[in-house]
């Protein structure tokens, strides 16, 4: 039964932060697409760079509701199916919540109302300052709620505190600086910015293919182009980075994600392909390329890197240290001021307290952590092992995505800077096919993200199944089946709208050559 | 870090209590308007322009106010966990139903004028209300429910179980209060409308408002009298230690009659905060009488402070008792973060909320003036 809340709740908790996040990177590159095309129209006059900046925010308005609308949940779900994960590391991960909020959010929503509501309102370079408060606003939250997901990954600068049962900070620099999550910040940013790009791109090359709004089209391609290029390279890098930190504190999802069952002389080979097999512990006809993996985790010729059978080896002796955490706990608990607690009993939990998230890994198969049959000790070290076959090939989809964008950005920046974005149709049907990718690049991320954390709430700190909310499973089923039912029917609407706007188009576009008189001719570039 | 030692873990959580009082008085004002707008829209418009011209005069706004609300959750999550993890656990389906109409809200406000369908927009403009209705109705049930207290006990590993479902949470008093809750709502978008809207519209807002601020004293004095004839209140029996580490089951909490209202005997200047509520809404329904103004707006918000400080000023030091098992109530001595997390965060608010309020009235001031139907219809495409 529990098991079966476990199971729902996850559900549920996945299938809302994925929807959440087909309208987050969009959000996240058009504001600054937004903030680039109308620093252009201020900076020259040329009003035709206003009327780009004012069609792409109606798509942008569509796609920001969304976001809106759905992130109320994913920061309610926390209370209401993970309610011991947040009685536990509230103290810790509600911080950056709440500085989103304060940070990020006042500042994008009060200034996305005058982004559509200022035009008339505001002079052309107070209306640029609204949209750039909309851009740096979704940007920082994105910092914010990825520190939270990062102390996830790689929990800094906290310890448990047996009074309140519960983690405390204990160095929130060290929870902001993580270098989990900035390199996550980076990456998921640079992956919200070639999602914004390769739209604009695959919606003008539509147009270019229809031979509508050429000029629209053309100087929005260019702008996704190069704004692309760079982005495209950026979430590699970073993507790069993310392996090599993670290489550092979550082997096992590394080793998961390579499908490297045994530990190698180093530098060890990366499987290209291949089928991992969870029960004969084996990845089959796998196609390896000598080196590399070793290179890209470690950066060196001589650091190993640890197969999945070395790191449940290795988990069983936290598991081990764990059961002697917990029982210094109870002790800790039983007694009747923190003074009465004998002072070995203090050392012995000080000792392995880190290893006490270990000991709750038992609590699937017995109550009392301390009772744990040797069989039992050995069941729950191989529960830390995430299931290897889809993380395998959800990376290599994502990482091969990747080098797809390179290649199409840098093929159309090429195009974009010889003029001749429309010599050659195939490839604008390429553009055009090409925009659902990055969605579907970024879902597979977060995939690997987040179920190779798997056993884990919080890795090595709370197992999942211990994290979630005591409650009916009715209530759940019946909040999974209304989430999927709204979602189903709003889903159906944005895109219905989506669909229609771009179909309209911008309206009355200004000529190319077209310069609003507000702006003194000072400014005005010679022609 | 001297100033980290003045600012001790006692004082720390009065201040987060303030500051959660802060939030969530923002949020009824801000916001709050908001719902009741939504909840007028079917009602106060009956043209499609009119409607266009209710939806437009908090179009620029909504998405700023309901910041209100997520960065409270974040607040409640950063400053007071448990809070956090038992009501969000607790009142489970009814924070799904919540959920469910906040998330139509910001859709139907940005969706319903982009087609020209009159069946589509019908349709969004009773997800509108919905929008509106439903959380302000909520909200003042689950408040109701508060200050009878909830049935949820934790276990010795601080891990809690609720013992209630969504039907005990529709109880009589409840209802009450979440009636209350909608009145007051409703009063203080029709005070908005009052402002931002002309002619049929605000003429119409004004008549609702006029009932509605009735309704809304009539029913915040029954509920005081109910809450001190009929329902107990919780106290304190064990010595208080402000400064202890944050675990409920260290004290001792029995039930007794009249306990709401203890805190205005030993200080009776508090009862600024219900005759706040009173003489706002007594002083929006004068308003409403008349033309309506920006002081109609400002005491139907004075109205709003009062009411939900009465509610928090009444329970102090409690945030949210339990009925099955009253040690394990929460109070400002033993449900919040550490001290260095309050403290953390008091620096953050304190940096953060200054530029946000300047730049929050800039933004009213740029789109300060009625919006008129001729604004609508004139072709300015960014317009809802």
């Amino acid at each position: 039964m529990e098991l079966n809340i476990v199971e729902l709740s996850r559900l549920q908790f996945a299938l809302t932060a994925m929807y959440h996040f087909l309208f987050v990177p969009l959000t996240l590159g058009l504001s600054v697409i937004l903030a680039i095309m109308e620093t252009v129209f201020v900076m020259t006059g040329r009003t035709i760079w206003r009327d780009m900046t004012k069609f792409w925010g109606t798509l942008f308005g569509i796609n920001f509701v969304l976001g809106v609308a759905t992130g109320i949940t994913m920061e309610f779900q926390f209370g209401m199916n993970w309610s011991y994960y947040s009685q536990y590391v509230g103290d810790i991960f509600g911080a950056p919540l709440a500085i989103e909020g304060l940070m990020a959010f006042f500042l994008e929503a009060t200034f996305v109302g005058l982004f559509f509501f200022g035009w008339d309102r505001l002079t052309p370079r107070q209306h640029l300052g609204a949209t750039y408060a909309v851009a740096i606003g979704s940007n920082l939250s994105a910092l914010w709620i990825l520190i939270a997901n990062g102390w996830m990954q790689h929990p800094v600068g906290a310890a448990f505190n047996p009074e309140t049962m519960r983690m405390e900070v204990t160095s929130f620099f060290e929870v902001l600086f993580n270098t989990v999550a900035q390199a996550k910040f980076v990456h998921t940013v640079s992956a919200g910015y070639v999602t914004a790009s390769i739209f604009v791109l695959g919606v003008s090359a539509i147009y270019m293919l229809q031979g509508k709004h050429r000029d629209l089209a053309r100087r929005s391609m260019a702008v996704a182009a190069a704004f692309g290029l760079a982005s495209s390279l950026s979430v590699v890098v970073l993507g790069d980075e993310s392996g090599y930190t993670a290489t550092e504190n979550q082997k096992m999802k590394i080793a998961a994600m390579e499908g490297m069952w045994t530990t190698e002389p180093a530098p060890a080979s990366f499987n290209l392909i291949g089928f991992p097999d969870q029960q004969a512990r084996e990845t089959r006809y796998a196609i390896q390329i000598p080196w590399v993996l070793g290179l890209i985790t470690t950066r060196s010729l001589t650091k190993q890197v640890p197969g999945i059978e070395e790191l449940v080896q290795d988990a069983k002796g936290r598991i081990a240290n764990g059961i002697k955490a917990y029982d210094a706990l109870q002790q800790i608990r039983a007694a009747d001021s923190p003074s009465a607690v004998p002072d070995d009993v203090r050392q012995t939990f000080e000792a392995n307290g880190g290893d006490l998230g270990y000991a709750y890994l038992l609590k699937r198969y017995v109550d009392d952590p301390r009772l744990a049959t040797p069989q039992e000790i050995n069941d729950a070290a191989w529960s830390t092992v995430p299931a290897v076959f889809p993380l395998f090939w959800s990376f290599r989809f994502m990482v091969g995505l990747g080098f797809f964008f390179i290649a199409l950005m840098a093929t159309f920046f090429v195009l974009a800077s010889r003029r001749s974005l429309d010599r050659h149709r195939w490839l604008l049907w390429v553009a055009a096919l090409s925009i659902p990718l990055p969605w579907l690049a970024a879902e597979l991320g977060w995939f690997v993200a987040e179920y190779g954390r798997q056993p884990w709430i919080i890795e090595g700190i709370l197992p999942t199944a211990i994290g979630v909310s005591r409650i009916g499973i009715v209530d759940i089923a019946i909040s999974l089946l209304g989430f999927v039912a709204l979602y189903t029917v709003l889903a159906v609407v944005e895109i219905t709208l989506m669909v229609k706007a771009i179909r309209v188009g911008p309206g009355k576009v200004s000529a190319p050559g077209d310069l609003v008189r507000t702006i003194p001719a000072a400014t005005q570039p010679a022609e | 870090m001297i100033l980290y030692e003045l600012m001790d873990y006692g004082l720390l959580r009065v201040i987060w209590w303030l500051l959660l009082g802060v939030l969530l008085i923002g949020f009824a004002i801000t916001d709050g308007f908001d719902m009741g707008v939504a909840t007028l829209l079917p009602f106060v418009g009956k043209t499609d322009v009119e409607r266009r011209v209710v939806i437009n005069t908090v179009g620029p706004v909504w998405e700023g106010n309901q910041v209100w609300l997520i960065t409270g959750g974040g607040a409640i999550f950063a400053a007071w966990p448990q809070l956090y993890a038992v009501s969000f656990s607790g009142f489970y389906l009814a924070m799904f139903l919540t959920l469910a109409a906040l998330i139509l809200r910001p859709v139907g406000f940005k969706y319903r004028s982009k087609r020209e369908s009159q069946r589509w927009r019908n349709n969004w403009d009773w997800a509108l209300f919905i929008g509106g209705f439903v959380p302000s109705l909520i909200f003042g049930v689950a408040v109701g429910n508060v200050l009878q207290g909830v049935p949820f006990r934790f276990d010795n590993d601080l891990r809690m179980a609720y013992e209630g479902n969504l039907f005990g949470l529709l109880n009589p008093f409840a209802l009450l209060v979440g009636l209350l809750s909608v009145a007051m709502l409703v009063m203080h978008g029709a005070a908005w409308l009052g402002v931002k809207a002309e002619g049929a519209v605000a003429q119409r807002s004004r008549r609702i408002g006029g009932y509605a601020a009735l309704a809304v004293i009539v029913m915040f004095a029954l509920s005081g009298l109910i809450l001190w004839a009929l329902l107990p209140g919780y106290a304190i029996t064990s010595p208080i230690d402000p400064h202890q580490a944050s675990n409920p089951l260290t004290k001792q909490v029995t039930r007794q009659m009249g306990a709401w209202f203890v805190n205005y005997q030993i200080h009776p200047w508090l009862l600024i905060a219900p005759a706040l509520g009173f003489l706002g809404a007594a002083g929006a329904w004068l308003g409403f009488r008349g033309k309506a103004s920006g002081r109609t707006f400002l005491s139907s918000a004075a109205a709003v402070f009062g009411i939900v400080a009465t509610v928090g000023v009444s329970m102090f030091p409690f945030i949210l008792p339990s009925s099955v098992d009253p040690q394990s109530s929460l109070t400002v001595w033993d449900s919040s973060s550490s001290h260095a997390t309050l403290f953390n965060m008091l620096v953050a608010a304190v940096i953060l909320v200054p530029i946000i309020l300047v730049y929050t009235s800039w933004v009213y001031r740029v789109l300060w003036g009625p919006v008129t139907e001729k604004s609508i219809t004139d072709g300015d495409t960014h317009a809802y």
